[in-house]
């Protein structure tokens, strides 16, 4: 028996149950069909787990790859470090964006904009 | 397979298990319920992503209780089979929304307590508790960042948010005491070296919350009342209508999945 073991990116991502159904259909189209899926909470994910192969498919598909070391961007870090985080536009590559929520479309991604193309884009969180 | 968890009574450990799960599940629901009503976009999807996240902390809490438990209860069963007396949250986590700014009080007091409770709890000697509690430590981090963001710029913001945010944190205060107060199921897990005693946590919890006042320029209250009882079943008014919004289609239609 083939076990998979899944580690979910956030607790409560609706998302997981997608991947795992994703997980298994392509196994299974690849002819394995004695398999379980098992979901793993430790180690926890770290966007450090993705490649850079990962990353750059994360930008070409319009979603700024996570600034690894830039976990903590709110007031409360920001009341005992003052630095700032810079987030190129995954579109037209400029480091003028600005960060419009801490939350996009899915708890793993922050909504950003960019000053120069003015497109607003997600940004994928270090986590 | 024996954890170092096992050196506790099963019956205490489910019951310290159900305060983490219920408070963070009832939090959740309360949080939901801002779906499609917050006062712009962002704060919408914001708060929507948060619940999901309490919920998705409460489910591995609850699972987790069940195990230890042993009689057969999932989280399904716990989080919708279950009346308000034997939910074990916080009551600060039940009080209502109010207004956006009284519930980002609300949430501000209560993630920078998790957010030291989880840090701690990263160290348990029982392994399930610290993989649970790495897990959600690093959400619970950016709810806090986010929470303590708005409360500075509603309190140090124009004279009626900054007048809100005061109320909101005159009437939340009392609340705020129960986190801190531990009892014999505190202590029985304090013995086992699953949690840090509750009292232990409240110096770097004030010093969190008074340097959030201090630039969002509102006033600690002065009292050290706290409301209490949260945490063994004696609860508000309001749990018992959250609870029959959120249970409403597990007890009409038994079992029922989609
Ligand atoms: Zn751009």
């Amino acid at each position: 028996m083939l076990v998979v073991t899944v580690t979910p990116t956030y607790t409560g991502c609706p998302a997981t149950a997608v991947i795992n159904l994703d997980i298994e259909t392509k196994l299974r189209s690849n002819g394995i069909e004695n398999l379980r899926l098992e979901q793993r909470i430790s180690p926890a994910w770290t966007t450090a787990w993705l490649s850079q192969e990962g990353r750059e498919k994360l930008r070409k598909y319009g979603i700024a790859p996570p600034v690894e070391g830039t976990s903590k961007t709110g007031r409360i870090s920001r009341l005992s470090s003052n630095e700032a985080l810079v987030v190129a536009c995954p579109r037209c590559g400029s480091d003028k964006t600005e960060k419009v929520s801490q939350f996009g479309s899915t708890p793993c991604k922050a909504a950003y904009r960019c000053r120069s193309c003015l497109e607003p884009f997600d940004y994928f969180k270090c986590h | 397979m024996t954890e170092p968890g096992d050196k506790i009574a099963n019956d205490v450990f489910f019951d310290w298990l159900l305060r983490r799960g219920d408070t963070a599940l009832v939090l959740g629901h309360r949080v939901s319920e801002w779906c499609g009503h917050s006062p712009v976009l962002e704060e919408d999807i914001a708060l929507a992503n948060i619940a999901l996240d309490l919920i998705g902390q409460a489910r591995l809490w609850l699972s987790l209780a069940g195990e230890v438990e042993g009689k057969g209860r999932g989280e399904n069963e716990l989080a919708y089979l279950r009346d308000a007396w034997d939910f074990r949250n916080l009551l600060l986590a039940e009080q209502p929304n109010g207004d956006f700014g009284q519930t980002m009080m609300r949430q501000f007091l209560i993630d920078a307590y998790q957010s030291q409770l989880l840090k701690a709890l990263a160290t348990s000697a029982d392994n399930r508790v610290a993989e649970i509690a790495v897990k959600a430590g690093k959400e619970v981090d950016y709810h806090l960042d986010r929470s303590a963001d708005l409360v500075i710029r509603l309190g140090d913001g124009t004279s009626e948010s900054r007048q809100r945010m005061q109320a909101a944190l005159e009437s939340l205060w009392p609340y705020s005491g129960e986190m801190f107060k531990g009892d014999a199921v505190d202590q029985a897990v304090v013995a086992a070296k699953i949690a840090p005693s509750p009292e232990g946590l409240r110096t770097e919890w004030l010093s969190t919350v008074d340097a959030v006042f201090t630039e969002a320029t509102l006033s600690k209250p002065e009292t050290d009342f706290a409301h209490t009882g949260g945490l063994t079943g004696r609860h508000t008014e309001h749990l018992g209508h959250i609870l029959a919004d959120m249970q409403f289609l597990q007890r009409a239609y038994p079992g029922a999945t989609w």
